[in-house]
């Protein structure tokens, strides 16, 4: 077959994933062919400089493609436009962080793969959050992983990152299989790879009985998907990745990856609710068969397996954070509790933009405010050798910036207003029991706010070392200026944007 | 101008963070300087709202996409409590003048509560006041965990995590009212005039009025969810207890009025079939627990060894002629309520301020076996007459604050159910007994050490007293006694406020 303009429009289309894979080969051929006899400062900064030329480029191109998005016969490929532009230029933006982090944080001197691997990476995480295409999401979905399987295992001399790494690997092999499976169900029922077409077959199929075998592919995927972003029962992954990982990988894992899984669940949960707007369809169906199914399309199952994946989240995210020693692992944990808000929001999601623009809204400033939090354990890990919550005993007196940055970025986790966390988890909630105000969603939503006030909790615990208990060591810690200036902007971006929190709201509503 | 107490009290607490180690007079200073200018604005805004009803002070859209408004607005009843915060915080100020350990970070989470709680008093959209509400919380434990004494790590999560709870049960509650109303706007007003209005099914109100009355009650000390207050007030710094009682408790039960009864009116209603006989609605339960709080409160402090769990449980007590006071739901009771978060804020903070700073940082000891032996009323005469003083208004005598707001209360209890108030009349008797036990052993006892305690606790020299010390407990029972004596100035201004709040908000 010949389809004239697709390679023009693939190229247009993917220009920023384009942008993100010359940088990503720039950056090899100088740091490896240019810079061999060079100090390791200076090559950690140059890859990562041209590292963020890369991700400014992408930005651009971003800006300045049209948002028809890329269709192949009719079906749409790749998006654009909408949700997955600013879950785009989050990932962007949230890439620059990760690498300005690295350049404070040199602990390997592959400087020039690092930053390779983490475009990679990132290109993935655009094709994730603009696919519309099983094929697609997939190829996007393994380009993502295979980056961050490699980031984790990036610190060569430690045991820990390997172990990590493997553990990581084999966890996501699996997880990769069961969503192939799931896919290949999907295929099965639907006899197409485009979202909206298996939406649609599926819709016929739940309606002449077919649902058994749709229920099945989507726990397949769901559990594909819920190990991505670190979802009670596949989660298991995560304490061990963020434990183990190198510092600025874990905070890429842990919120470029983020953003553009959840970019996907919102697609899939766009589709799959956009169903019910063709009632025509509807009566159409309930007219021509027999007995009437018990749910038509895909929707109402998986809604019901986001559900019990939230709430199963949400209470062992937060009650196993409790019992941690490591603020890493309490930070994965933490993260996993955090999936957990979100993916109620996914679960009750509306025809109109409120939910996807409130979990953009949550995962956006999630990313961001655990960008900052992993550069701040960085920073006392190398100077004290451990992560354990002692670590951190008197750091107000060692360095008092540093402990304000954590004051304001553990408090914004645990939803303090004015900060930006508060608002994410309000938008969030609100959006839910705008959605559906019946028994179910409010008891879930008063679960999600419950056990946010116990991981006030936890947060405090670490607060408590930083701020409360009498130090043992008062030697000054230093960060590198770089890491420094980050983690204040950051710490100042969760202030500013928790105080005027109109201002990142209206830029979400405005693509 | 009465915005400005809030911005005021933040600047300051970001100019104490920025502020160098070491200059700790400066601290001092400014943070006086802090909150005497904001004392100096709630007057002047006191005195310039005298006859007038609730005055917006600023109207602008904050999310508009939920229809969130920053909504600064006074009225009768915000116009007191903010008085009250201005006053708590210059003694609160004073009575931490010898705060030495990290003494400017002490003042920035000092100023950061102080204006957390001009905000709650000021706030008329639901969100804006929770945003405030919340601001409260995180200081307190700092202040506690860092300043405080007795267990403090304990008391200071114990009381972080029972506000927390709290204030989630009232952001569920909110959530859901914001729901439920379906409403584009979140402004009180326009939310109280939509309730009133028949606008919030009964049903709804009558689940959710609980919910949130008992978030906001939480931090008012309702028994049984009153445990975390004496840890906290024993644990606590001075000034930190001060604001506690002083202050803190009053915002939950400024919110049990504001947002409790304010916006669910139906939330009281009868429930159609009575329980035990007598309880036949909310109004009856809170009521019960209000009396509960009352005489439970009064007879614990008969019980205390240290000098400043006294003083906790009786807050308990006193908070609970607050919450009895608001289930009247008439008129006097009410407006008694508001009188009694007045003078309790002005009274404990007295109480406080001599048992925590004056004796304490002199004896090293709070108990009162050991201060029997010690003598007081000689040694140091300013402290005992000032606890002669601040007992009497505690114990509600004519001539103090506290007695025009517990006669109130009570009066307004007699009007809606009679027995409410021969319950809480044993509270006032219980009262005067624990006041006056602890005044005996602290101050007026005559007792010598027996040969096996240490005489030595006792009797280094106790130091003089310092002038921020005379000045905080002339301020504060200077008011005391004018509110006592001429407690029109207040009436004036919360009775029009209590009247249109109670009749459905507009003014």
């Amino acid at each position: 077959m010949n389809y004239p303009g697709f390679y023009p429009d693939l190229f247009r289309v993917t220009l920023p994933e384009t942008a993100l894979e010359v940088a990503a080969l720039l950056v090899l051929v100088i740091d490896l062919g240019f810079l061999r006899k060079a100090a390791l400062k200076v090559r950690v900064a140059v890859a990562a400089l041209i590292g963020i030329a890369g991700c400014g480029a992408a930005l651009w191109a971003l800006q300045c493609t049209a948002r028809s998005g890329l269709s192949f016969d009719g079906d749409v490929l790749l998006a654009q436009g909408g949700y997955t532009q600013v879950a785009q230029t989050g990932i962007l933006a949230l890439t620059i962080l990760t690498l300005l982090l690295f350049i404070g944080s040199a602990f390997t001197r592959h400087a020039g793969e690092y930053v390779s691997v983490v475009l990679m990476a990132a290109a993935g995480g655009l094709i994730v959050s603009s696919a519309q295409d099983l094929l697609v999401i997939f190829i996007g979905l393994e380009l993502l992983s295979l980056g961050l399987y490699i980031l984790t295992a990036f610190a060569k001399s430690s045991g820990k990152s390997a172990e990590a790494a493997m553990k990581y690997y084999l966890f996501g092999g699996m997880s990769a299989a069961f969503l192939l499976f799931g896919f290949s169900y999907l295929y099965g029922i639907s006899g197409s790879t485009n979202l909206n077409k298996i939406l649609l077959a599926s819709f016929y199929s739940s309606a002449s009985g077919g649902a058994p075998l749709l229920y099945v592919a989507l726990v397949l995927i769901a559990a594909g998907l819920g190990f991505k972003v670190a979802a009670v029962p596949f989660h298991l992954w995560a304490p061990d990745t963020y434990e183990g990982a190198p510092a600025p990988a874990a905070a890429f894992i842990a919120s470029v990856s983020k953003v553009a899984s959840f970019a996907l669940l919102i697609s899939i949960s766009t589709a799959a609710v956009h169903l019910f707007d063709g009632v025509h369809e509807l009566r159409f169906v309930a007219f021509t068969l027999g007995p009437p199914p018990k749910y038509l399309g895909l929707w109402i199952p998986w809604s019901l397996i986001l559900t019990v994946l939230s709430a199963a989240s949400m209470v062992v995210g937060n009650l196993a954070a409790l019992a941690q020693i490591s603020v890493r692992r309490l930070l994965a944990y933490s993260a996993i509790a955090h999936a957990g808000y979100i993916l109620l929001g996914l679960a009750f999601f509306s025809h109109s933009n409120a939910s996807a623009n409130a979990i953009l809204y949550y995962i956006l400033t999630y990313g961001l405010t655990t960008i900052g939090a992993f550069g701040v354990v960085d920073v006392v890990q190398r100077a004290t050798g451990s992560d354990r919550l002692d670590a951190f005993l008197g750091l107000h007196k060692r360095n008092p910036l540093l402990a304000a940055v954590l004051l304001v970025l553990f408090l914004s986790l645990a939803g303090i207003p004015p900060l930006v966390g508060f608002w994410a988890k309000f938008n969030l909630f609100a959006a839910v029991l705008g959605v559906s105000a019946g028994p179910v969603a409010f008891a879930l939503v008063a679960l999600a706010v419950a056990l946010s006030a116990v991981s006030l909790y936890y947060y405090l615990q670490v607060l408590k070392r930083a701020y409360v208990m009498p130090a043992v060591d008062e030697t000054p810690i230093k960060a590198h200026p770089v890491t420094m200036a980050v983690l204040l902007a950051i710490a100042a971006a969760v202030v500013v944007f928790g105080c005027f929190p109109a201002l990142l709201q209206n830029w979400i509503a405005g693509f | 101008m009465l915005a400005w107490t809030i911005y005021l009290s933040f600047a300051g607490a970001l100019l104490q963070a920025l502020l160098p180690k070491g200059r700790n007079d400066l601290a001092r200073w400014l943070a006086l300087a802090f909150a005497v200018a904001g004392l100096a604005l709630a007057v002047a805004g006191f005195v310039a709202g005298m006859g007038q009803g609730r005055v917006i002070i600023i109207d602008a859209p904050w999310v508009p996409t939920m229809g969130i408004h920053y909504l600064l607005a006074a009225d009768g009843i915000s116009r007191v409590l903010v008085l009250l915060t201005g006053l708590a915080a210059v003694a609160g100020v004073l009575f931490s003048w010898n705060i030495e350990l990290r003494t400017n970070e002490f003042f920035a989470f000092f100023l950061a509560l102080i204006g957390g709680v001009y905000g709650v008093f000021l706030s008329f959209d639901l969100f804006l006041l929770f945003v405030f509400y919340e601001i409260a919380i995180v200081p307190k434990y700092f202040l506690i965990a860092i300043w405080g004494s007795t267990r403090r790590e304990y008391a200071a999560m114990k009381l972080a995590l029972y506000s927390f709870a709290g204030s989630a049960m009232v952001l569920i509650g909110l959530l859901a009212a914001y729901a439920t109303s379906g409403s584009h706007s979140t402004s009180l007003i326009d939310l109280a005039a939509y309730a009133h209005s028949g606008g919030l099914p009964v049903s709804f109100q009558m689940w959710c009025f609980p919910l949130v009355f008992t978030g906001f009650a939480i931090l008012a000390g309702m028994w049984p969810f009153h445990t975390w207050a004496p840890t906290g007030h024993v644990a606590a710094p001075t000034a930190a207890s001060m604001l506690l009682a002083g202050v803190v408790m009053k915002l939950g039960a400024y919110g049990c009025l504001r947002v409790g009864i304010w916006l669910f009116p139906h939330g009281l209603d009868s429930w159609g079939f009575t329980l035990l006989g007598f309880i036949g609605s909310w109004r009856d339960v809170f009521a019960l627990l209000a009396v509960i709080g009352i005489v439970y409160g009064a007879l614990v402090a008969l019980a205390q060894t240290d000098f400043k769990f006294v003083i906790g449980y009786s807050s308990v007590s006193h908070m609970g002629f607050v919450l009895l006071g608001l289930m009247t739901l008439n008129q006097i009771g009410v407006t008694g309520a508001v009188m009694q978060m007045f003078s309790h804020g002005i009274i404990a903070g007295l109480l406080f301020a001599i048992v925590g700073r004056i004796v304490y940082e002199r004896t090293h000891t709070r108990q009162l076996d050991e201060l029997e032996t010690m003598h007081l009323a000689k040694r140091l005469p300013f402290a005992a007459w000032a606890f002669v003083v601040a007992g009497m208004a505690s114990m509600g005598l004519p001539g103090f604050s506290g007695f025009v707001a517990e006669l109130q209360v009570l009066v307004g209890a007699w009007t809606a159910k009679p027995w409410w108030t021969f319950a809480a009349g044993v509270g006032i008797v219980v009262g005067v007994a624990y006041t006056w036990r602890a005044l005996q052993k602290a101050f007026f006892s005559d007792r010598l050490p027996t040969a096996d305690e240490h005489p030595k606790t006792g009797w280094h020299n106790l130091g003089a007293i310092t002038w921020p010390e005379y000045a905080g407990v002339a301020l504060l029972t200077g008011v005391s006694l004018f509110v006592g004596l001429y407690p029109r100035i207040l009436l004036d201004t919360i009775e029009p406020a209590v009247k249109a709040l109670l009749a459905g908000g507009g003014q």
